[in-house]
This record gives C-alpha cells, structure tokens and sequence, in this order.
C-alpha cells in the first residue's frame, strides 16, 4: 500500500470549540443584519400603503389635517352626511345628493342580492359537478374554467344593451344579475373545491343507510360545506358592497345609487373644498370591507394556485 | 336533477356572457348612437380603426402601463414581497402581506380618493405637502407623469395577487432544499436565484399570463384617479372603449373596439387549461348512480 500524503496546508484539523463559537456568532449577527435589512426594506416600500390610510381615518376625525398627515382637533362634524339632510354645498347645487340611509339600503339590496344568487347557485352547481357523472362533464368544466378566465369587463358595452332592451337598466336587479352572474364561475370552483374536500365515505355511509342523493346532499354534505358557503356568501357581499363600473353604468337613477356613487358624487362636489367630509364618507363605505378584512385575512393569505382554493 | 342543479348557472352565464359577446360581434356593424339610432354598416367600424386619430396614443398609453405595472408591480413587487415576507418570522410576514392586501379589498372607489388626496395639485396634497418640506412648488403629478399616475395607482392594487401566489410558492419549496444550499455556503440570495426561482417557475408564469389580460382589460382605477385625462394622455385601451361606448354613446363603434379585447380575452381563456393543471380538476366522481 502506497502510503497518501496530505500536503500541510490542506490539512484539516478539527476546530477548538471557541472557534466554533465564535462562528456560531458571527453568522447569528449576520442573520440579525439581514433580518434588520428585511423590516426596515419592507417598512419603507409599505409606507406609501401604511400612510394614506392613516391619513383616511385621521382626515374623518379631526378638524385640520397639517402637514399632510397631523391631524389636530377632533370633530364629528364630519359625519354629519349621517344625520343632516343639506350638506351645504359648495357649487350650488344643494340637495343633489340622495339621503344616505337610501343609498345605504339600496347598496345593501345590491350586496345582499348579489350574495344570494352566487350562493345560491354555485352551491347548486357546484356540487353536482363534484360528486356526479354526466356526459359532457369534463366539457362543461373546461367551459367554466374558460369563462372563469375570461375577463368580463370587457361585455360591459353588449351588456348595457342587453340590459337596455330586457327593461332592466336603471334597476337595482339588472345590475345584480350583471354582477352575480360575471362572478359565478369563479364561485363555481370555490364550492366545487369544498366539496371534492368532503369525504366520500360520509355521503356513501348516508345512502347505505337508504338516504336518496337529494336528502344525502342536503343532511350530510350541505352542512359540511358550510365554510365554502360563508367564504363565497361573504366574497359576493362585498363584489356587491365595492361594484363601482357597473353601477355607474347601468344606474342612472339618483334615487338608486349605491355607496359608490354616493362618495363618487362627495368627490365631485367637495374636492379640494373638505377633505374631512370625503374621508369621513370612505370610512364610513369602507366598514364592511374592513370587518371583513380583518376577520378572514389569515385566509385570505392562503390562497392557492388552482383555483381549488380561495 | 341535472336541469335543477346546473340549469341556473348554465341559464346565468348564457344569459351574460355568451349572449353579449354574440351581441358584441353583432353591435360591431352597426353604427348605433347614443339615440339608439343605427344601421347595419358592414365592417366600417373596423375600417374607421385605422383611422381613428386618437388610438395611436391611446395604444401607446396601453403598451407602456401595461408593460411597466406588470414587471415593476404586479410580477417584480409581487416577488419582492412574497421573498422577503418569507425570509422574516411567519407571524411579521402576514401583517406585511395583509398590508398589501387592503388596497385589493378596499372598495375601489375610496382607494380612488386616496389617490386624489395623493397627486391633489394643489398644496393640500400629501405630495405637495411633501414638496414643500424641501421648499418646491406645488406639482399636478397627473399633467406632469400621466404615465406615472397610472402604473402606480394599479401598481399598489396589483401587486398583492403575485405575493399572495408566490408567498405559497415559497413556502412550498422543500425546506431540505434550502438547507443544503445554505450548508453548501451559499448566500441568501444565491439562494432565491438557484434554488427558489427555478422552482416556482411556473406559478411565477401563471401571474404573468393572468395579469397581463387582467391589465389589459382593467380600467376601473384610471377612471375614478384621472377620468382617463388630461385629454387622453392617461387614456388605456379597455378605458377608452368606456370612453367612446358609454359615455359618448358611439355604441357601434365601441363593440368593434370591445370585440378585438373580447377575442383576446377568449383566446386567453381558451389557453387557460395547459396552465391551471386541468386533468386534476376532472377527476371523474365516485358514484355513479344515476
């Protein structure tokens, strides 16, 4: 045997344990940095975010807003689009604006309509494209999945036509079809999802015990689908609660305008007259988003690639 | 069963989406008006395209907020935020990410104000304000970068749909992967660039095809922040098919604007199956028994 000889300088020795520590913290002082690095980025590129915000919330409360962002001497009077019926104009249009517990009622109708029928009818479609076979069924999905991509802003024109010529423009319940229907397929595979999570053995164990298809799926996997159906009831709320373009195209009546509308319409007369009013009516129109916001943004975060999951 | 199950999504989405693009192809060979007046005018909408002094510019516009929203925001911001989210404990990532996620969530209209309050020309503006802590005079940010205006205002609505698929992305990029890049010494970005991005590859080609047509067809942001003005400087595509459709009332000649992003939406759609991993989605149901 030949014996190998290692040259001195490639020679390894073991490292004493003050070498290791010493290591040990140098690359925990590294991770530190870097991690410092990361929060101080993050905090930078998140305060264009963070700041207007703020100022929102600040703006709706206060008298003044100095320097942009210090809001000084705390006010109601802002809100009072809540309780007074003249706002006191500026361009001398008084009473242009419509009383805002009708614009509530009617953004509620269009929110809580457009729920309604997503839920409705994805929960129906949903899970019979889930759990049953028929010819066809791998063409009506990819159709779904089409129209899922499809972007339907783009109908906007032939849709306003259409409203136009089956008497529905102008109501509330055209542009609650308009918007029910454009998000249902997105909805569709939300509900399909929930339940090709459902276990098959629970609806087999149903109909072993004489249940029909129908009974099995309203007592045993309806209630089991309960978190699919509050995430696409509270989706489709707020696809009602925020639609700006559609009411503004198919609503020309005053008396049936939506928060949008509304705040679109505070913008117009008070830009650059009274912030405070503007920023008080957007938080006011902001709350349902904001609950909603703060209640279901862990899963919101989780969303998956797919469209399983949403 | 089948009809009482699937008969009203069916009957729905006919209804309002099959019947407009039909109506769509059909508006485009008209000339009807804002006094639903119009005749049958063979394809001199489409002619007029070529004519129409105004698209050159607006196409401009459409290429140059497109290109620049999507690699600045919704794909490279999106990125950015999923990476560094990620690097930092689990607990700190989510409030950054749910930070990003409020303009998406907040109604569009109120997002549209904050951004007045934002490029208000006059002093009372948060950028004004802040012009005038380094002794510069009042700008409108909108006559001055409309291009600018525009690729910010759907840059920070746009961004957190790539965080959000990326963020899981990462997050399922096996953690062994990592650590045998990291006891080989190699840097954290060596390892975003070695191991991470190759492979969410293709969730990073997803959020770029989705967001492109969602782009292109997306207007909403630019009417409420600049009305599409000054002129038609801020004017994009899908914006000025409003524009001339909706509030011109040129119906005819705005179906034929609509029906060209209407094939494009379709043709994009269509195309959808290879990328959303499909055979997953049809595996056959277990029971047969009807």
């Amino acid at each position: 045997m030949e014996q190998v000889t290692i040259p001195a300088g490639q020679l390894r020795r073991w490292r004493t344990p003050q070498e290791v520590a010493a290591l040990a913290q140098r690359a925990r002082r590294r991770e530190v940095l870097t991690q410092t690095m990361i929060y101080v980025l993050l905090t930078l590129i998140s305060l264009p975010i963070v700041v207007p915000y703020l100022w929102l919330v600040a703006a709706a409360f206060s008298e003044r807003v100095s320097y942009g962002i210090i809001p000084s001497g705390f006010t109601l009077n802002n809100w009072r689009f809540l309780w007074v019926a003249n706002l006191g104009f500026v361009s001398g249009t008084a009473g242009r604006l419509p009383n805002i517990w009708q614009v509530v009622a009617n953004s509620l109708v269009l929110a809580v309509g457009t729920a309604a029928i997503v839920v409705v009818v994805s929960t129906l479609a949903g899970y019979f494209i889930s759990r049953h076979g028929f010819s066809r069924r791998a063409g009506f999905l990819k159709g779904a999945l089409a129209l899922q991509a499809f972007p339907g802003i783009t109908l906007l024109v032939a849709l306003f036509i259409l409203l136009r010529s089956l008497n529905l423009l102008n109501s509330m319940l055209g542009v609650i079809l308009v918007i029910a229907a454009l998000h249902l397929p997105f909805a569709l595979f939300v509900m399909k999802g929930f339940f090709d999570g459902i276990p098959w053995d629970i609806e087999m164990s149903a109909l072993i015990d004489g249940a029909s298809r129908l009974r099995a799926w309203y007592t045993v996997l309806l209630p089991q689908a309960r978190n699919g159906i509050a995430a696409v009831a509270m989706f489709s709320f707020l696809w009602g609660w925020t639609d700006y373009i559609y009411v503004l195209t198919f609503v020309l009546r005053r008396s049936s305008w939506t928060m949008a509308l509304y705040l679109n319409s505070v913008i117009g007369e008070y830009r650059f007259a009274d912030y405070g009013l503007m920023a008080a009516v957007g938080v006011f129109y902001m709350i349902p988003s904001l609950l909603f916001f703060l209640f279901t943004q862990r899963q919101l975060l989780q969303i998956t690639l797919g469209g399983t999951k949403a | 069963m089948l009809l009482l199950f699937l008969g009203p999504f069916v009957l729905l989405t006919v209804l309002f989406f099959v019947m407009p693009a039909i109506i769509t192809a059909f508006l485009a060979l008209t000339n009807l008006d804002a006094a639903f007046q119009g005749t049958y005018v063979g394809l001199d909408n489409f002619r007029g395209l070529f004519a129409d002094p105004l698209l050159p510019r607006v196409l401009l516009n459409t290429v140059v907020y497109v290109f620049f929203t999507l690699i600045c925001f919704n794909t490279g911001l999106g990125l950015v935020l999923a990476l560094l989210t990620t690097h930092i404990p689990d607990r700190v990532g989510t409030v950054f990410r749910a930070i990003w996620l409020l303009p998406r969530l907040t109604p569009m209209v109120v997002y549209g104000l904050l951004w007045l309050w934002f490029v208000d020309p006059t002093k009372y503006g948060m950028l004004n304000t802040a012009r005038s802590w380094f002794g510069l005079a009042p700008l409108d940010l909108i006559s001055a970068s409309p291009w600018l205006v525009i690729v910010l205002v759907n840059g920070f609505i746009g961004a957190s749909l790539g965080m959000v698929i990326l963020t899981s992305a990462i997050k399922s990029v096996p953690e062994d992967y990592v650590r045998a890049a990291r006891v080989d010494g190699a840097s954290s970005l060596a390892i975003v660039r070695h191991v991470i991005l190759p492979l969410i590859r293709w969730p990073l080609t997803f959020v770029l095809v989705n967001q492109t047509l969602a782009l292109l067809t997306s207007y909403e942001y630019i009417l409420l922040v600049t009305g599409g003005g000054p002129f038609y400087d801020t004017t994009v595509y899908a914006l000025y098919v409003f524009r001339r459709a909706i509030q011109n009332g040129d119906y005819g000649y705005g179906a034929a604007l609509a029906f060209i992003l209407v094939v494009v939406g379709a043709v994009a759609a269509l195309s959808y199956w290879r990328l959303l991993n499909f055979e997953r989605m049809i595996s056959a149901p277990k029971i047969e028994a009807d």
